[in-house]
């Protein structure tokens, strides 16, 4: 069993990383959390959304889905996007152990949050 | 996978609880739920079934106590308990950092307690945890049956059935009626934490 020690620091950056690639774009909403559902950080407004519950639910999305994806023959599926009305979620893979959520409106393009998403993934897993 | 965040100063475990179908762990975080003042709980989140059965997980986060100066957060889940669902299980259990163990009493749900400890034990394994490593504590369920004449386990019978070898803590329970529930959940989130606080926090 591991354990993730984030030092005020590590957020600090985390939430630098997340404003400058996705809140400055537009995004309303950017989490990382891990496969545990835990959140490690979150930015963005947040009020009217439960994040707690949001981040358990988009964790257990993504291991269901990797449970699609073995019983199709696929390694798994790294990105997960659902849209909606008003707000669009977007999941992508960080590594191992993390997943990046973000919430966004139609108003941004869904291949401009992909192409930050994956930058910031990059910065991220430098880290 | 605890987490331990510095800047929040809090400090996050994950309890799962886990046994056969209608054992009686979506009640015990009901009855937690129910009993707690809000300043102490989260929303209660539920995927179940119109049959009220648990299709994937329920989740009731809590914030109880303080080790060091961390603020202890616990996320409580449930798996569904039906062996239909045994991929969501594996999902479910996760990055946890303990897990209590709800056995039915009922004697003719002595097979599924087994093979729902199997279960446990298998998932954990495909996770690399060692049940005898993991925080456990058994939960002897739906103690109040007897008392209707209908036929139960003894308690050592469960205890020969289940704990024999891993010789976990265990408490009886009416979930219903919030016997056993804060025994068995005060009892697990010490053992959790301080597992971590061991492991984690010199
Ligand atoms: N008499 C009695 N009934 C109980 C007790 N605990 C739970 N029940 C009842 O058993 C039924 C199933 O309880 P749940 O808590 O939904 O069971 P579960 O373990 O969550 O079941 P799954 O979600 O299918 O895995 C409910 O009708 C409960 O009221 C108990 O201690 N005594
Ligand atoms: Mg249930």
């Amino acid at each position: 069993m591991g354990v993730l020690i984030l030092t005020p620091e590590k957020v600090a950056r985390l939430e630098k990383l997340l404003h400058d690639y996705l809140i400055a774009i537009g995004v309303n909403l950017a989490l990382l959390i891990d496969e545990a559902g835990n959140i490690l950080v979150s930015v963005g407004q947040n009020e009217e959304v439960d994040v707690t519950s949001l981040a358990a639910l988009a964790a257990a999305n993504f291991g269901a889905t990797n449970q699609i994806a073995k019983l199709l023959g696929e390694d798994d599926f790294s990105i997960l996007y659902h849209k909606g009305k008003k707000d669009n979620i977007h999941l992508s893979k960080i590594g191992e152990d993390v997943i990046l959520v973000t919430v966004f409106t139609d108003e941004v393009p869904l291949g401009l949050v992909r192409l930050k998403a994956s930058q910031v993934a990059k910065e991220i897993q430098a880290l | 996978m605890a987490l331990i965040d510095l800047k929040k100063k809090e400090i996050y475990c994950k309890i799962v609880y886990y046994g056969p179908g209608r054992s009686g762990k979506t009640t015990n975080l009901l009855y937690i739920y129910n009993a707690l003042p809000d300043k102490f709980k989260g929303k209660l989140l539920t995927i179940e079934t119109k049959g009220e059965r648990t299709l994937f997980f329920d989740l009731l986060p809590l914030s109880l106590g303080k080790i060091k100066d961390l603020d202890i957060r616990l996320q409580l889940y449930t798996v569904p308990g039906q062996a239909l669902y045994k991929p969501a299980r594996k999902i479910v259990l996760k990055g946890a950092d303990g897990v209590v163990f709800v056995a039915d009493s009922l004697r003719i749900r002595r097979e599924k307690n087994k093979e729902s400890l199997a279960d446990l034990r298998e998932h954990l394994l495909e996770w690399q945890m060692d049940i005898h490593e993991i925080p456990l504590v058994f939960q002897y369920n739906k103690r109040d049956l007897e008392k209707m004449g209908i036929p139960i386990l003894s308690i050592e019978e469960l205890q020969e059935d289940l704990n024999k070898d891993l010789k976990a803590p265990y408490f009886e329970a009416v979930a219903p009626k919030g016997i056993g529930v804060f025994e068995t959940l005060k009892t697990i989130s010490k053992m959790s934490v301080r597992y971590i606080a061991q492991k984690y926090l010199k």
